[in-house]
């Protein structure tokens, strides 16, 4: 065995989970060496060509990669756009400088600027700014922006990584990428999280050279040229690792999650028909809440009727046989919406939201439930309406749709009634959760908890008051639960509360059986109820 | 919200809701949007000295403009600066929505 610095380990920060094993590879980026200028409108002509050129090749990368790196590449193309910006440049041309140079020194300025903010996220910024302006000065140069060859599964290694430069280096083989500064909030941090690849960064210094190297994304740690002992305790890490996620994801698989022999049905909660992209939503036992605000952002006035169908439409198609529950639209409160919400209340969250807000605008309500009417022939739709407080709300919204249905039906046009629920989450409507004349309740524990704790919850200085788990607040579902179970009436729980495995075992104690979780925590909140079934961390 | 001013300049004011403020999403955002309309635009974070250009991804950024913040927008020229401000006022007031596809 060799003694040294060769089988030395470097700890940084987390920014990526995950584990590779692979050749070391240095890629930093080389922007020295000489271009010959040339006349004024010379280096203006070919630093406009090298804007447009590299203007292309984003493109081309965002137009590949898609999804989140796609909008990460949009403030470098919107940089390039920026007439202000670029004015300054060519009036500095303009005044002598050679294309190059005025590109560069604008570039640094801004660089330098991003890198003075107190404000992390706005420092991560500044790679962004050096990756265009490596990218604009490597074409000036002659060179087309091509990355160094990678072999695949490699250890790579950089000062810091921009991220086209991430999206060039074919990670198809896995491998890993370690950062000597850079930050967990970058965004080549969210392309290596979106990506699975492990990634570290803050690292510090790290020799240049290394033939292999080992990358632990979860204890932060890089150790080049190892030795058969660091080699067989990684090799240990990553396979606990890999057990931990294979069996996540095999439970995922599983048709129902069991508890005590007690079949919990597990929904999704989606804001918007993209979500269901999401790979893991195929696994739900169904759409638990669709939330609908996302429609009246829509930028020219608010939704027609066609709009909100093909959306509802859309998602029941997806769902097949299983229940879709959408929620009819939440605006007011946290959530104001221009020429539909009231401006100048002096308490929002008290004031005329949710069901309130659609009753008092029948006008725009009723366009939601000529859609909702038409897509209930299409699917398993159950309609349920928010922040409802007394059971003659209900029926007012009731009323109103059946109206709504008897008018389409009298027109020829196919429609029906869904199933009416409401959310549970006016204190009142848990303490008077009989009183409805409900098909299903969905308890929102997020502004269960707001109401019952007189704690805004957009307020971070009531944080620590804001446990969801105050027994006030499980007395509450627990009786909602226990009321459903007594008149056979479906109760689900759509709030964070579901999504969180520590709060599991106090909702399966308060009776509940359905909950309806974000799509990202599926697999876990499955692999929860299964360990606590069988057993273990109940108390 | 918007209000008229003398002759044909509009103005708005709206707070800055966005959990991180005015950061590369929302900026390339409000400055995409900006250039959709003839009109001159500019913003500040209210109170200010200076106004910046709306349509200057660069100068948003530069302004700093934290969560919780008010922005004030104004609007001169074109056919379109009171729809400008408005469409601007939405953006911001609604957390820089994803368009709908």
């Amino acid at each position: 065995m060799q003694g040294g610095a060769q089988h030395l380990a470097y700890r940084g920060r987390t920014a990526s989970i995950g584990f590779a094993h692979g050749p070391f590879v240095r890629v930093d980026a080389d922007t020295g060496g000489e271009r010959v200028a040339g006349s004024l409108v010379e280096e203006a002509l070919a630093l406009r060509k090298a804007i447009d050129t590299a203007s292309g090749q984003i493109a081309e990368l965002a137009a590949i990669a898609g999804g989140e790196a796609a909008q990460i590449l949009e403030f470098q193309v919107a940089l390039l756009e920026d007439e202000d910006f670029i004015e300054e440049i060519f009036a500095a041309i303009g005044e002598g400088d050679a294309a190059d140079v005025a590109w560069r020194s604008a570039l640094d300025a801004q660089i330098a600027d991003y890198n003075s903010a107190e404000d992390e996220y706005l420092k991560a910024r500044s790679s962004d700014l050096a990756d265009l302006r490596d990218r604009v000065i490597m074409i000036l140069r002659g060179g087309g922006g091509q990355a160094v060859r990678i072999p695949g599964g490699a250890v790579v290694c950089a000062d810091d990584l921009p991220p086209s430069r991430f999206l060039e280096i074919d990670w198809s083989g896995g491998g890993g990428l370690a950062l000597l500064r850079g930050s967990p909030t970058s965004h080549v941090a969210m392309l290596a999280r979106a990506r699975g690849i492990p990634m570290v960064v803050q690292l510090g210094a790290v020799p240049e050279l290394g033939a292999t190297a080992l990358l632990d994304g979860e204890g932060a740690t890089l150790e080049l040229d190892p030795n058969s002992e660091q080699l067989r305790l990684f090799e240990k890490r990553r396979e606990i690792h890999r057990k931990s996620r294979a069996s996540a994801r095999a439970i995922l698989r599983r048709p129902t999650a069991l508890w005590r022999g007690e079949r919990i049905k597990l929904f999704i909660n989606i804001q918007h028909v993209d979500d269901l992209a999401h790979a893991d939503g195929q696994y739900a036992d169904g759409i638990g809440l669709m939330r609908t605000e996302f429609l009246l952002t829509e930028r020219d006035g608010l939704p027609d009727e066609e709009a909100q169908f093909a959306a509802y439409d859309a998602v029941l198609r997806w769902a097949g046989q299983r229940p879709v529950t959408i929620r009819t639209f939440d605006a007011g409160g946290d959530k104001p919406v221009p020429g539909f919400t009231l401006d100048g209340e002096a308490n929002p969250f008290l004031g005329i939201r949710g069901l309130r807000l659609c009753l008092a605008r029948p006008e725009i309500f009723a366009v939601q439930l000529r859609a909702l009417a038409r897509a209930a022939v299409r699917g398993n739709l159950k309609v349920m309406f928010p922040m409802v407080t007394s059971a003659d709300e209900l029926e007012a919204g009731r009323k109103l749709f059946a109206d709504i249905v008897q008018r389409l039906q009298a027109d020829g046009i196919a429609a029906m009634l869904p199933e009416l629920g409401i959310m549970v989450e006016v204190p009142a409507a848990a303490l008077a959760v009989s009183s409805f004349k409900a098909s299903f309740f969905s308890i929102g524990s997020n502004d269960l908890a707001q109401y019952v704790l007189a704690c805004d919850r957009s307020n971070g200085a009531l944080a620590p008051l804001m446990d969801p788990l105050h027994p006030a607040v499980l007395e509450l579902i627990a009786r909602t639960a226990e009321h459903g179970r007594r008149a056979g009436i479906s109760v689900s729980l759509c709030g964070d509360m579901a999504s969180d495995p520590r709060c599991l075992p106090a909702l399966l104690n308060c009776g509940l059986r359905e909950l309806s979780v974000t799509t990202s925590a599926l697999a876990q909140i499955k692999q929860t109820i299964d360990r606590l079934g069988s057993g273990g961390g109940l108390g | 919200m918007l209000d008229k001013a003398d002759g044909q300049i509009f103005s708005g004011n709206v707070r800055l809701i966005h959990a991180v403020g005015m950061h590369a999403r929302p900026a390339v955002k409000l400055t995409k949007l900006a250039k959709k309309f003839e009109a001159q635009i500019s913003v500040r974070v209210e109170g200010a000295a200076e106004w910046i250009n709306a349509k200057s991804v660069a100068k948003i950024m530069a302004m700093r403009a934290a969560h919780g913040s008010t922005i004030e927008i104004k609007a001169s020229g074109g056919s379109d600066a009171e729809a400008a401000v408005a469409a601007l006022v939405k953006l911001i007031e609604t957390d820089f929505p994803d368009e709908v596809s």
